[in-house]
């Protein structure tokens, strides 16, 4: 129906407005490749001798590899725990609702509503004196919590979609609450876990609050590796670009990947 | 034996009550059909047979044993849905086998009972598939054949069939016909569909509110209807209903005047009804014809002419705003705006009192109270 | 879809037969692991807040201590910080979310369009929401907008201007040019997806009875955008309200105090300048003004929110 005309302008507009999110990322990357002197250059260039000095080098600094394991472990672990918490929790609210489900779900969100400042001092005071201060654990406990409101939030609203017929079907065939999870929830049920983890992963990767105030040079996770670069004389554009590519790409391809469920975890399921 | 009987049973939803004390019995081998339209409690009344809706009162049987507090798999029931509910992450034989594999039957025996009613229902090449895969009419049969593995005592249906097309609904009418036949099981089965129920039933139950509003043969309630809803429900197009008022009470008549001025004499017995009472005269479309001129009758003009070819049904404006809708031959050579006049002859003539309630005929209809013979069990 | 009883309405007489049965079983065994967590998560720590905003507790000076009454809210509300900080925080999230919630809906309409390449275009625009917070802030303070040999002072050169000093000349629109960059793609993704599940029957009939394209947005589109556009202000507050890592790697809060927003003052007050009963008040101070945020939209778009 559309003319060809109105295709070509929402094309041209279409493409310029992807092009112009896009560059930084994209200028990031190509810096990556670039000599330190290429990188500060000006005016800038877009055609030099690309290197894969930068990544080496950065590869190199064992510490690279060690705030990339404390990323990696802290949101696996973060993750699994909310979702082994919230699992139970909103099969429980899913199936068997009661008059008070739904005023715990907004309660749940609510404690979403908490900002991390207003407990910043606190949670500070308690991680210290149980040294969890700048430790794994610490930050594990810290991200189950603030994801947790999403994590059951999320695996409600793909329960709650799962029919109810099928699973009557499965009590007329004999199917106890034990073997109707088993056989029948937790299959249905795959796709919306997986999504919802995804989430949480991401989450998690990127989250720069508790990981910047509560970690030093113990467990500090990308984020705050990549923060260690702001200090003024550490102008190594280049080899930043090349960290951060590195810090953002996994996560980056996850979110591409999964960029449906996403929205629908993120407005817990409000909008369809 | 597989008796159903239900005993003032009762489903209260705090502030709603959904079913109003419902006694009924289903007998062995019966087909039971609910009918109803929608909200009027017969898929409620269904689950709770199933053990899917508790039930807040009244007692339910199933062979004499109450089953109020059984688990649904262990009323020796089987369930098709409206939506099939097959489990989509499971092939077509295992969705057939997953009761069987539950209750701990050996591999060997479930793949050959499955193999079995695969063959009954012509499933024997989709047994690998996924339900994603099936057109409807396939998942239809699957679901089923899932609930013929179970060889379950009743079977339950609740709008099997609401979701198909309609020339597809009327093979799998026939197919559940024969089905019933050959597997010779008591069935229950829930429709708003009045055609499915006529075609199906040894007995109908018409739902309406939470209450039953009458049971019976198809061709009892088509020819003896309790009250104005059952009257109006059954048949289509709808029974014709007609104020009038009594002007004559017989020993085995009463004659009724139309606001056309027709008088009409209705072989009931009159009960309380006095001269000059309001009634209302029903008869069905097809029970009137076009008479011919000079003939007493309604007088009127077509309005409408529907043709479906073998019947046309026409809409006929007649004095005092009445409307009348009558099916005549397909090759009746009628138009619009004919003025036509229809006889109205008392005997196929209902006649409801001003409290619904139809005044008893003077005589049953030969077929209304026979039902299909029960069929010797072959196996 | 809301259903009846999400509506806290009593079931009613159409619809008794389509509902899950309710089965009795206890839940709490399933439901207490996650309530009895996020119970402690937010009480302890509240309390702990409260407690520490009416002692004396500076972690440099242990011989201090007692109660401190309201002297902490009293230092803390006559310090002109405290006022900048409120302001900053407000028009960051202000601005970043009228830029948001503005060019998402338009680019929205724009990428609901067929176009040749739109699902790589699209991909490509979402990109930044994926990148963490502190690596997009060094990409823009370095790459970017540095005044000499950033892409943006190229540019600038190029076509004859003076290349601007962001974040010495305008260091709180450059803060939130940059929070606006990695949360547009969200509100594109929701009023995408908000906008592609409009019934296209009911665009149709609006054709059919005449709509242009503006009527189209301003009659169909926008309205059905309505609840999005509340998810979407609602998710961005809780996040935008506690911006800190943007803030500590590009500017710390500077300068001066331009782009201090209250999560920064906070940090500065607990973990540089060790004031626990300070940075405890101004702590309460963020939780009230969230919470006065958080009331009218929890209010506003909850009821929407599937249940």
């Amino acid at each position: 129906m559309q003319s060809t005309r109105s295709r070509i302008v929402h094309a041209a507009l279409g493409w310029t407005v992807a092009l112009v999110m896009f560059f930084p990322i994209f200028w990031m990357l190509l810096t990556g490749f670039k000599t330190e002197m290429d990188a500060i250059a000006t005016p800038p260039t877009l055609f030099f001798a690309p290197t894969l000095e930068n990544y080496a080098e950065v590869h190199q600094r064992a510490d690279y590899l060690r705030f990339a394991g404390n990323s990696v472990v802290i949101s696996f672990a973060g993750t699994a725990l909310a979702i082994a918490l919230a699992v139970p929790a909103a099969y429980a609210m899913a199936f068997f609702p009661t008059k008070r489900t739904r005023s715990t779900l907004l309660w749940m969100l609510s404690t979403k509503m908490l900002p991390p400042v207003g407990v910043l001092v606190p949670i500070y005071l308690l991680a210290r004196d149980s040294g969890l201060l700048d430790t794994r654990t610490g930050l594990v406990i810290i991200y189950t919590l603030i994801n947790l409101p999403i994590a059951v939030w999320m695996l409600y609203t793909f329960f709650k979609e799962v029919p109810h017929e099928i699973l009557e079907a499965g009590r007329m065939d004999g199917a106890g609450p034990r073997q109707e999870l088993v056989h029948l929830l937790l299959p249905l049920a795959v796709p919306g876990i997986a999504s919802t983890a995804l989430l949480l992963l991401i989450l998690c990767w990127n989250e720069a609050f508790w990981s910047l105030n509560l970690t030093a040079a113990n467990a500090a996770p990308l984020t705050a590796f990549i923060a260690s670069f702001s200090s003024p004389e550490g102008l190594f554009w280049a080899k930043l670009s090349a960290a951060s590519t590195m810090a953002i790409a996994p996560i980056l391809v996850l979110g591409w990947f999964s960029q449906r469920q996403l929205v629908r975890g993120l407005t817990f399921g409000a909008v369809k | 034996m597989a008796n159903v009987s239900l005993r003032e049973v009762r489903k209260d939803y705090g502030s709603f009550e959904a079913i109003k004390g419902v006694s009924l019995d289903v007998r062995d081998r019966e087909f039971v059909v609910f009918v109803g339209p929608s909200g009027c409690g017969k898929s409620t009344l269904l689950r709770m047979i199933a053990g899917l809706e508790s039930i807040t009162g009244g007692d339910l049987e199933i062979d004499g044993r109450r089953m109020n507090e059984v688990g649904p798999a262990d009323r020796g029931l089987a369930m098709v849905f409206q939506s099939y509910a097959l489990y989509p992450h499971m092939s077509v034989a295992d969705n057939m086998a997953f009761s069987l594999r539950l209750a701990g039957v050996p591999a060997a025996e479930r793949e050959r009972k499955v193999r079995e009613v695969a063959g009954i229902l012509q499933l024997g090449p989709l047994l690998h598939r996924k339900p994603g895969e099936l057109s409807g009419g396939q998942r239809q049969r699957v679901a089923i054949g899932r609930a013929i593995v179970r060889q379950p005592k009743v079977f339950l249906f609740d709008e099997p069939l609401s979701n198909l097309d309609a020339a597809l609904r009327v093979r799998m009418r026939i197919e559940l016909a024969k089905l019933h036949e050959s597997l010779a099981a008591t069935m229950i089965y829930v429709t708003h569909d009045q055609v499915e129920a006529m075609t199906m039933a040894d007995k109908i139950v018409v739902l309406q509110g939470g209450v039953i509003e009458q049971v019976g043969s198809p061709l009892d309630l088509y020819h003896h209807p309790r009250n104005l809803f059952v009257a109006g429900f059954i048949g289509s197009p709808t029974m014709n209903l007609l104020p009038a008022s009594v002007t004559a009470v017989g020993p085995a008549t009463v004659t009724v005047r139309l606001a056309t001025g027709t008088e009409v004499a209705v072989p009931v017995l009159a009960g309380p009804l006095r001269p000059g009472d309001a009634v209302t005269l029903g008869v069905r479309p097809e029970h009137l014809n076009l008479g011919a001129d000079g003939a007493s009758g309604v007088a009127g003009e077509v309005l409408v002419a529907e043709r479906l070819g073998g019947a046309t049904y026409l809409h006929v404006r007649a004095g005092g705003g009445t409307m009348l809708v009558v099916q005549v031959d397909g090759d009746t050579p009628v138009h619009v705006h004919d003025r036509v006049l229809v006889p109205v002859d008392g005997h196929r003539c209902h006649l409801f009192g001003a409290d619904g309630l139809a005044l008893e005929r003077t005589g049953r209809h030969p077929l209304a109270d026979v039902t299909r013979a029960p069929r010797p069990l072959t196996h | 879809m809301p259903s009846s009883a999400a509506l806290g309405v009593a079931p009613t007489a159409n619809a008794p037969a389509r509902r899950p049965a309710r089965r009795s079983l206890s839940t709490l065994p399933f439901l207490a692991p996650s309530v009895i967590v996020l119970l402690l998560w937010m009480i302890v720590p509240l309390a702990m807040t409260l407690h520490f905003s009416f002692i004396r507790y500076n972690l440099l000076n242990p011989a201090l201590g007692g109660f401190a009454g309201w002297s902490n809210y009293e230092f803390l509300l006559t310090d002109p910080a405290l006022w900048t900080a409120l302001a900053n925080t407000l028009l960051l999230v202000g601005w970043v979310l009228v830029i948001t919630v503005g060019l998402g809906t338009l680019l929205a309409v724009l990428f609901d369009q067929d176009f040749p390449g739109r699902g790589i275009a699209r991909l490509l625009v979402i990109a930044p929401f994926f990148v963490m917070p502190t690596v997009s802030a060094l990409i823009w303070k370095n790459l970017m907008m540095h005044p000499i040999n950033g892409v943006m002072a190229f540019v600038s050169r190029s076509l004859g201007f003076t290349p601007v000093d962001w974040f010495a000349e305008f260091p709180l629109t450059s803060v939130i040019i940059i929070v606006a960059w990695q949360w547009l793609p969200f509100a594109l993704l929701i009023l995408l997806t908000a906008i592609q599940s409009l019934d296209h029957e009911q665009r149709e009939a609006a054709r059919m009875d005449g709509a242009g394209p503006v009527s189209m947005f301003v009659f169909i589109i926008l309205p059905h955008l309505g609840r999005a556009i509340g998810v979407v202000v609602m998710i961005e507050t809780i996040f935008l309200l506690t911006v800190f890592a943007e803030i500590l790697v590009t500017t710390s809060g500077g300068p001066g105090l331009a782009t201090t927003n209250l999560a920064f003052l906070i940090y500065m007050r607990a973990l540089l300048e060790f004031d626990v009963g300070g940075a405890s008040a101004g702590g309460v101070i963020a939780i009230v003004l969230a919470n006065i945020v958080a009331f009218f939209l929890v209010r506003a778009i909850a009821r929407n929110l599937a249940t």
